[in-house]
């Protein structure tokens, strides 16, 4: 190989990598678009906006439902009697997760009311186990579920049974407490389901 | 060599813009100089659009969260200044009346004006809005010399005031007629913006229905700048490349 | 040889190299890349006309890439097709760029198309043995018409309704067959959402998979006989001491290197398009098209999209509606007899007379001048100028037999001419 030689295959090297490497980068650029059309469109964002649900009609023990980012949404008024329930030594046994610490909720929901006002629950009604649409049975002592049924939520189709703040029981086929979704008063009667509260 | 350049050469004359289909009397359109990347004429515009056009004309395909985010606006003055019917700030712009009534009213229902800047120019419909003029004989009480027989309303009047057409006219005894020949307009009752004023107002409403036609025609363009950089500095790196490897061709 | 081979890489024993082996001795890969890229031996004189083959396969990838991504957003129902790319446009993140790089594609198909096309004519590319590669290609270009045709009612626009309305109706003309054969087509009594739905099949579906099928049989036709070139000259028949010819260089490295330089020139007109001016002046998006489908109100002229306006004028020409459309059905099928219909012994417009220049170059002007009448409104004097350059136009075609025979061609050369570039 003369020294002529040896500079030139330098050189060709250097430019064939050089075009390669910019070829690749122009291939990388050109990609993003048609991967990035992937992304929600900005018309299912506007489907998927936060909804605001009116709660000021809401009677004691009444089970809202609304439509969010395609999911049920229960919006229950708890009774005070309800809420007595959810401290119970009684029920907490029959819990498998009494301190929602498997299941998913926003931090403000990680108490025992699950919520961030104790008297409404907000919960995504739809079971932990393979997503069919939960029954609420709020009321204790049930024909169906027996006199020993506390009251919550009974899913029919393989019998999962969740509490009134929505947690899971032992023994059924659902492995965590029901989900919550992110949600805010907006005003003292207005709840909106989709934005996280800001928690001080 | 000559056969490449008359290719060329062909190239560049078909790339002319093809003539817009002339309105019968070719100097009724005007020109228009919108300028979409004017934000504050597209905020006029759009404060145009949602008080005088969106009554009858909606605008389907336009987002109010699209115009907070491409006219600088937050989503709470959009609301406030731009929305009035209680729609949502994804929506889209639909206007209030009902289609079916509006088709009864004036015969066809006011044409959604997403697209009018793309479909008619915006040089048409800037001449349009300023070409209503008196005439009696309509049910509306006017005619637009734009488009003759337009069953729309003089919307704009309280602005523009009133104008009549003026005509030249040329007497044909031969065949007993008058040719008239249109002159140009003249206001006979004014309205709350002088010509000068009300000129701007169709221009920044135009403007924002150029806009709405295409609302990423600005981000296409400075992309465009940057994709024919990096195209540039790909070309050359290539063509070295090129010729590096074609010298072992004799 | 036995059927497990162990390998015999002469180079190194890397992994590569094994992996290699291993592939190639279950599938041809390596044949396959020898024998189509870095063993294909292409005359070493290719000129600019030599680009646009590449650039049509690369237009063909946009094409349908492009495609396959508006086609999870569009919807092929008269109801909702115009709102559909309207979405893609607007609320679509980039649905507006893979739009305009389609729309602005289905044009530089036929810019390229047309432009490799005239390369065959100029240099015989179609003659023996060559004329399958041309036949092929032919075949290509009827389906590329049909694609853009299909293509063009799915926008669901008021020119997308009316010029499918027009062109079906042409069949019409046919007798006896010509209405039932029009409502078959159609699958309804006028241009509905059935008809949408159908051609938006035949579009995404059927015409593609004919497409690749065809430029397959177009390149493997091409590769068995060999590339010709801008001297006419067939580089095989003067081998050197390493049996490959001695006038011919291989397809890779060198014609993968300079067409990538072609691509990159012909991306910077093409995104030039598609970033500043996608609309071209009314001519690759109608402006018409803006507005939605309106079966009661026809947009103030008809015209197909530019690239189908030769043949249009030629249909507009000719008074009677039958013979107008056979006429053009004639205008696009003459093309496929050429390999016949041209006599000479020449096969390069370098070595041809006077006589054959003339007629090619008159063609061309022709084709274009059609081109531009078939956009007009059809007064007299647009319809009688369409007269006068179809004549010349068919001219072209119906007396190569004889022009290329009298054609005072000079002595072909042995070797290409090349200049070091």
């Amino acid at each position: 190989m003369s020294a002529e030689e040896q500079v030139d295959g330098g050189r060709r090297h250097f430019l064939l990598v050089a075009t390669t490497v910019t070829g690749l980068a122009g291939a990388g650029m050109a990609a993003v678009p048609f991967l990035a059309s992937w992304k929600p469109s900005a018309r299912a964002q506007a489907l998927g906006a936060p909804v605001e649900q009116d709660i000021s009609k809401m009677e004691a023990g009444a089970v809202l439902k609304v439509t969010w980012r395609g999911q049920a949404i229960f919006i229950v008024r708890r009774t005070p009697q309800m809420l007595e329930t959810l401290d119970s030594p009684e029920l907490l046994r029959q819990l498998r997760d009494p301190e929602s610490k498997e299941s998913e909720q926003p931090e403000y929901a990680q108490n025992t009311a699950r919520a961030l006002r104790p008297e409404y629950l907000v919960l995504i009604g739809v079971c932990t186990h393979l997503g069919c649409a939960p029954l609420s049975r709020l009321n204790p002592g049930d024909a169906e579920l027996g006199a020993d049924w506390p009251g919550g939520f009974y899913c029919p189709c393989h019998g999962s049974k969740f509490d009134v703040s929505g947690r899971v029981f032992k023994d059924v086929p659902a492995p965590t407490n029901l989900k919550i979704p992110p949600y805010r008063f907006l005003t003292d009667t207005v709840v909106q389901i989709g934005v996280d509260a800001e928690v001080a | 060599m000559l056969i490449k350049k008359a290719v060329i050469a062909l190239a560049v004359a078909l790339t002319a813009p093809a003539a817009w289909s002339a309105a019968p009397g070719g100097d009724v359109i005007q020109r228009a100089n919108t300028n979409v990347s004017n934000t504050a004429s597209l905020q006029r515009g759009a404060r145009n659009f949602v008080n005088y056009c969106s009554g009858c004309h909606s605008a389907r395909y336009v987002r109010y969260s699209r115009l907070a985010e491409d006219l600088g606006l937050s989503e709470a003055q959009v609301i406030e200044n731009l929305m009035f019917t209680g729609e949502r700030v994804h929506d889209t712009i639909r206007s209030a009346i009902p289609e079916e009534d509006a088709a009864r009213w004036f015969g066809v229902p006011p044409p959604d004006l997403s697209l009018i800047a793309r479909s008619r120019s915006s040089d048409y419909v800037y001449s349009f809005l300023k070409s209503f003029y008196l005439d009696p004989s309509r049910p509306t009480g006017v005619n637009n010399l734009v488009l003759p027989g337009t069953s729309m309303p003089h919307v704009l009047w309280s602005l523009q005031g009133y104008q009549a057409a003026v005509y030249d006219g040329q007497s044909d005894a031969a065949r007993n007629a008058v040719h008239k020949q249109f002159k140009g307009f003249e206001l006979v009752e004014p309205g709350s913006l002088t010509p000068a004023q009300y000129d701007q107002f169709v221009l920044d409403t135009v403007n924002f229905l150029e806009y709405i036609a295409e609302p990423m025609a600005l981000e296409r363009r400075s992309l465009g700048m940057r994709v024919l950089a990096f195209l540039f500095v790909f070309f050359l790196l290539a063509w070295l490349l090129k010729k590096e490897y074609w010298k072992n061709v004799k | 040889m036995s059927a497990v081979t162990p390998t015999t890489s002469a180079r190194s024993s890397s992994r590569m190299a094994a992996l290699v082996d291993w592939i190639d001795a279950r599938f041809p890969m390596t044949r396959f890349m020898k024998e189509h890229a870095s063993e294909y031996y292409a005359p070493k004189n290719f000129n600019f006309w030599y680009y646009f083959g590449s650039l049509a396969m690369f237009v063909l990838v946009v094409q349908i890439v492009t495609g396959i991504f508006l086609t999870m957003n569009y919807k092929p129902s008269a109801a909702e097709a115009f709102a559909s790319v309207e979405y893609i446009m607007r609320d679509v993140e980039w649905g507006w760029l893979i739009r305009y790089l389609h729309s602005t594609g289905a044009s530089a198909f036929f810019i390229v198309v047309y432009l490799h096309m005239f390369r065959g004519l100029m240099y015989g590319s179609y003659k023996n043995p060559r004329e399958l590669v041309w036949i092929f290609g032919m075949l290509i270009y009827l389906c590329l018409m049909a694609e853009a045709f299909f293509g063009y009612l799915l926008p669901w626009g008021n020119m997308s309704y009316w010029g499918a309305q027009v062109i079906v109706s042409l069949f019409g003309a046919i007798p006896g067959i010509g209405e039932s054969l029009v409502e078959w087509i159609r699958g309804d009594y006028y241009i509905s959402d059935i008809t949408l739905n159908r051609f938006f099949a035949l579009h995404v579906v059927a015409l593609p998979f004919a497409l690749v099928f065809l430029v397959i049989a177009h390149i493997f036709a091409l590769h068995e006989v060999g590339s010709n070139n801008p001297d006419g000259v067939e580089i095989k028949k003067l081998k050197g001491p390493d049996g490959h010819p001695v006038d011919g260089i291989p397809f890779h490295p060198y014609y993968t290197v300079k067409d990538l330089v072609g691509l990159i020139v012909f991306l910077a007109f093409f995104l030039a398009v598609v970033f500043f001016a996608p609309e071209m002046g009314g001519y690759f998006l109608e402006h018409a098209n803006f507005d939605p489908a309106n079966p009661l109100q026809t947009p103030e002229h008809i015209a197909p999209v530019w690239h189908f306006t030769p043949f249009y004028a030629i249909l507009r020409a000719v008074p009677d509606k039958l013979l107008g459309v056979v006429l053009m059905g004639a205008a696009v099928l003459a093309f496929f007899f050429v390999p016949w219909l041209d006599r000479s012994k020449v096969k390069s417009i370098r070595y041809r007379g006077w006589i054959f220049k003339t007629f090619l170059f008159s063609f061309a002007v022709s084709f274009v001048a059609l081109g531009y009448l078939g956009l007009q409104p059809a007064t007299p004097v647009y319809t009688n100028a369409a007269r006068f350059f179809g004549v010349i136009y068919f001219a072209f075609f119906f007396l190569m037999p004889w022009y290329t025979k009298i054609d005072p061609t000079k002595p072909t050369p042995e070797r290409v001419t090349y200049h070091a570039h």
